[in-house]
């Protein structure tokens, strides 16, 4: 067998994927997406939810199918799971009726692995993973990290030469979550596992730069790669080191890039029928009072204003005050607007008062609620009218999603309030 | 501590193993005893060859005991076969759905008649064919609900648990026992706990086989009773009860409690916490160390017969296997003709002796039974709520009456049709009335130990919280407890109306030696047609209690359950 240093693992070719819509239009979520992953790397796919990334970890994994392009493992289309290629899920994905062991048994047990080699590899891989002596707990007794751990035991016990990470350290308290990631950076550099190659699914930028030898920047609506970023630092990273700030602050800028607002492709589609984030008005007061207190004063860094409240997942966040004129954001970072500033020190009654201004003006779906409801003469209609009206444009999940989000910004503003037995839009809430 | 299982310990014998060796071995030769008494000639069994000696009971015990688990077996064969073919094939599923929830809303023992003759012919002469006969019986009542929890499992899989199955690529045997029987068994051993209580009522009832002219008394408690109701042996039905109840406290202990014990470690929720319930024998189970010997090779057998890679999933390109529309049409067209077929096929056979004034009396009597049923699972409720209630709030209490209220439920109440008689012709009452409460004293039991369930499980934080706002008194019931309890006694409701249906067909019409009380009623309607072994009429009669039930369940039941999921549910 000949051995190469630099073997491609992995190779996609003008990926692309599409699904259909109830309202007939097809959505796009993956468009023309090239990569190639050499052994010895860790790439990671760094993007907002619902960039297709997860999309695209799961088509490589061959739980899915591409509508387009070529997927290459190690020189051969892959056209279903394939050997070779393990996967660690954000759920942990256990099965609790299983004991540690008997789950990291479960992938040789589809293998036809004989009984004994199976115990003896299991064991080996427990132990590896630092799950010495929990072989016959199950995984309900264990804490999230623990239970993560088993993940990883049961995929390397395979011996991939391709791990696919989905999110998986994102389900853990940050404490679980570091300390995870350094033991299996530590095994990485190591060499002590059998894979080659690591492809990782984050949102979390500084885990991006923490992890991996690229990173690909994946934009939403379509998912597509935006721009490609090499990490060159030594492990072990460290935080405060200058250069890993810059790459982070790059990245975040990256991430925001464009910043004349609303610009395309923050969220996916344009009108009434953008898919909105179901984003709770607690966490946009919260992302605005912060900004707006010291040691921000109005403009912020957006992995700095991150770190303060503990928030990895802040982007989506950030862009839904600037789509209502809160705050602008520009190359990583965000900067109250004048209404901004007013919302952050303004009492409830005149927030909910400035918050209902800015939807009805700034959010296409919200004025068209409204004015559907000022129209009608018993000022009603039912959900179902605009959940269909929204399937024209995006799936019936996303139809669902924004017309939650609507719904919570729509009460809070007082805008508009629902019946939700009854599924039922109406101008006043009964008093 | 976390032990580690397979650590071998030395083989040494511990206490437990005294109890647990000679108890399997006793189960092992009742059934083998049991088995071998039931392969006799038809004509041992319809001279009607019960005797009244109380010597005999324990063995007439068994042979019940042992209809009840071949049931059983056979409805678990049913319900992995029929669910899984359901969940799987969407054609199939598009049949295999709505005919299951037909044949749930169904009168079994209106069914007895047609298998009979079925299984009489079968095996022509011999008493198993009428074993057959009353075994199908008993899986007539316990299949359905299992076969519909399983297949409602599988169609709730975790999506991360079939991914993480397709990405190692089990086979789909393995599939098949590693997640989705592991996932169904909680809610497959409660419906399996379900069906057995609802079948010691009809092992009883269908141990006396008469329709027409065949007549066959199998040996078995059912039977006892009858024989003793016929000579008005009022001991004798006591002792009757005795056994059953004997029976049914063995079946718990060594059955239900460990099951239920046992499928606790397959609820998918991931958090531990809450105190299992315990069962002793099956810890024996578990400790004895001549068990642990005899499991070791079981077990390995077990999970080479769960992994085997039979059915390998297919690569991709070679499974696109698209389902075109028309075909979807031809198959709904077809499925369409054989429903219209076989609805005009069964009109001609009822038509061939019976008129549209036949069908409306039937209706009459069908809404008799209809005020029966409402008024008493009203009253039941009324009755049962407040108390289980009560009793759930305070687990002491709970610990006690739960056991004895999901025993209620699974005692026979049918033993004790006899005893109303005798008190209804002592008072001269009016059997329109007082037969009707017999319908629900088997069933109302359901809504006790449902409501009992769902107030212990009320969150106590809600409770603090209804406390230290005061709230009290009826407000108390109607914000706070009621709401909380609903899902569960919506729950109870459907399982104990679909019973008293099912339990009118005997209690409508009920004997003591040769004082027979009849309520008219579809029951008794029903009833007397198996008597005389009239088809039309029985067909007819099955007919319109199906409707009755379905219309019902769909206009009450379904719409409150819809409800309660949505609104009620505490999460």
């Amino acid at each position: 067998m000949s051995y190469v240093l630099d073997e491609t693992i992995l190779d996609l070719k003008g990926v692309s994927k599409v699904f259909p819509t109830p309202g007939g239009q097809p959505r796009t979520v993956l468009e023309n997406v090239e990569l190639t992953l050499k052994s010895r790397e860790i790439v990671g796919l760094l993007g907002r939810s619902g960039s297709g990334k997860s999309t695209l970890l799961r088509i490589i994994a061959g739980l899915g199918e591409a509508s387009g392009g070529d997927v290459e493992y190690r020189g051969a289309p892959v056209d279903g799971p394939a050997d070779g290629i393990a996967m660690v899920f954000q759920t942990f994905a256990l099965f609790p009726w299983l004991t540690v062991l008997q789950n990291v048994e479960l992938g040789l047990e589809a293998q036809g692995v004989p009984p004994r080699e199976r115990r003896e590899r299991a064991l080996k891989a427990i132990d590896l993973i630092g799950l010495d002596g929990f072989e016959s707990a199950y995984p309900k007794e264990l804490s999230g990290g623990m239970r993560q751990r088993i993940g990883f035991a049961r995929a390397l016990v395979t011996r991939p030469n391709l791990l696919l990470l989905d999110e998986p350290f994102s389900a853990l308290d940050v404490l679980t979550a570091e300390t995870l990631r350094t033991d299996f950076l530590d095994l990485w550099c190591e060499g002590r596992m059998p894979i080659k190659a690591v492809l990782i699914v984050t949102h979390n930028i500084e885990e991006a730069v923490l992890m991996c030898d690229r990173i690909l920047v994946f934009s939403s609506n379509p998912g597509r790669v935006v721009a490609e970023v090499r990490v060159d630092l030594p492990y072990p990273r460290n935080r405060q080191d200058p250069a890993f700030r810059a790459l982070v602050d790059t990245l975040y800028a990256r991430m925001t890039s464009g910043s004349e607002a609303p610009r395309p492709g923050v969220f996916p589609g344009t009108g009434i029928g953008m898919v909105l984030p179901a984003i709770s008005t607690n966490l946009l007061s919260g992302l605005i009072e912060a900004i707006a207190a010291p040691p921000f004063k109005g403009k912020a860094d957006l992995p700095d204003v991150a770190r303060s409240l503990q928030q990895t997942d802040i982007i989506p966040i950030a862009e839904t005050l600037q789509l209502l004129r809160f705050a602008d954001l520009a190359e990583g970072d965000i900067r109250l607007t004048p209404a901004g500033q007013q919302f952050a020190v303004a009492e409830l009654e005149h927030r909910k008062e400035m918050f209902r201004q800015h939807l009805l003006f700034y959010v296409p779906l919200a004025a068209h609620i409204r004015r559907v409801l000022d129209d009608r003469p018993g000022h009603r209609a039912p959900t179902s009218r605009f959940q269909d009206e929204l399937e024209d444009y995006m799936g019936e999940d996303d139809a669902r999603q924004t017309l939650r989000a609507i719904v919570s910004w729509g009460r809070y503003a007082e805008a508009f309030a629902l019946d939700q037995e009854a599924g039922v839009f109406s101008l006043e809430d009964p008093r | 501590m976390l032990a580690r299982g397979f650590a071998l310990r030395p083989t040494v014998v511990n206490r437990w193993d005294f109890v647990a060796v000679p108890l399997i071995f006793g189960v092992l030769v009742l059934t083998v005893y049991g088995l071998r008494g039931m392969d006799v000639p038809l004509g041992a069994v319809e001279r009607s060859a019960i005797s009244l000696d109380r010597a005999e009971l324990p063995l007439y015990a068994l042979y019940t005991t042992l209809r009840m688990f071949a049931a059983m077996l056979a409805s678990l064969v049913f319900t992995l076969t029929y669910g899984a073919l359901a969940a799987k094939s969407r054609r199939a599923e598009m049949i295999l759905v709505p005919v299951l929830d037909i044949l749930q809303s169904v009168p079994i023992l209106g069914f007895l008649s047609f298998t009979v003759v079925f299984f009489l012919s079968l095996f022509p002469g011999r008493a198993i064919g009428a074993e057959c006969a009353a075994v199908f019986a008993i899986f007539t009542s316990q299949a359905w609900n299992m076969a519909f929890s399983f297949y409602q499992s599988l169609r709730t899989l975790p999506d991360d648990l079939q991914e993480v199955s397709s990405s190692f690529r089990l086979s789909g045997w393995q599939r098949f026992w590693r997640l989705e029987v592991p996932f169904a068994m909680p809610g497959l051993v409660w419906n399996m706990m379900m069906s057995m209580s609802g079948g010691w009522f009809f092992v009883v009832a269908a141990e006396t086989i008469s329709v027409g002219a065949h007549h066959a008394m199998l040996p078995g408690l059912g039977s006892y009773v009858a024989t003793a109701i016929a000579a008005r042996d009022l001991a004798g039905v006591g002792w009757a009860l005795a056994t059953m109840l004997v029976v049914i406290v063995l079946y718990d202990q060594l059955m239900f409690r460990p099951l239920a014990v046992w499928a606790e470690k397959f609820r998918f929720e991931q958090t531990a916490g809450y105190a299992a319930p315990e069962s002793w024998s099956l810890r024996m189970l578990r400790t004895s160390r001549v068990v642990a010997v005899l499991r070791r090779p079981a077990g390995r057998w077990l999970r080479a017969f769960a992994t085997a890679r039979w059915l390998v999933p297919r690569r991709r390109n070679a499974a696109t296997m698209i389902s075109p529309r028309t075909l979807d049409w031809a198959f709904s067209a077809l499925l369409a003709l054989v429903c219209v077929a076989s609805a005009g096929l069964t009109i001609r056979f009822v038509a061939t002796e019976l008129d549209v004034r036949e069908v409306v009396r039937v209706f009459g009597l069908g809404f008799l039974t209809l005020i029966r049923v409402v008024v008493l699972i009203a009253l039941a409720s009324v009755v049962w709520v407040p108390i289980g209630i009560w009793v759930g709030l305070r687990p002491t209490w709970t610990r006690w009456v739960q056991p004895i209220a999901q025993f209620l439920a699974a005692f026979p109440a049918n033993l004790l049709f006899p005893l109303a008689v005798v008190a209804i012709v002592r008072f001269h009452a009016s059997p329109g009335i007082w037969l009707s409460p017999l319908m629900v004293l088997g069933t109302q039991w359901y809504i006790l130990f449902n409501v009992i369930a769902g107030a212990s499980a009320f969150p106590s934080d809600l409770r603090d919280a209804a406390t230290n706002m005061h709230v009290r008194g009826w407000n108390w019931w109607r914000r706070v407890i009621v709401p909380g309890v609903f899902p569960y006694y919506v729950t109870g409701g459907i399982t104990a109306s679909g019973g008293s249906w099912n339990a009118s067909i005997v209690s409508e019409t009920v004997s003591w030696g040769d004082t027979h009380l009849t309520a008219a009623g579809l029951g008794s309607y029903i009833a007397a047609a198996t008597d005389a072994g009239d088809y039309p009429r029985i067909v007819l009669g099955i007919a319109v209690m199906s409707v009755f039930v379905t219309v019902f369940n769909r206009l009450v039941w379904r719409p409150m359950y819809a409800y309660a999921e949505r609104r009620l549910r505490i999460l």
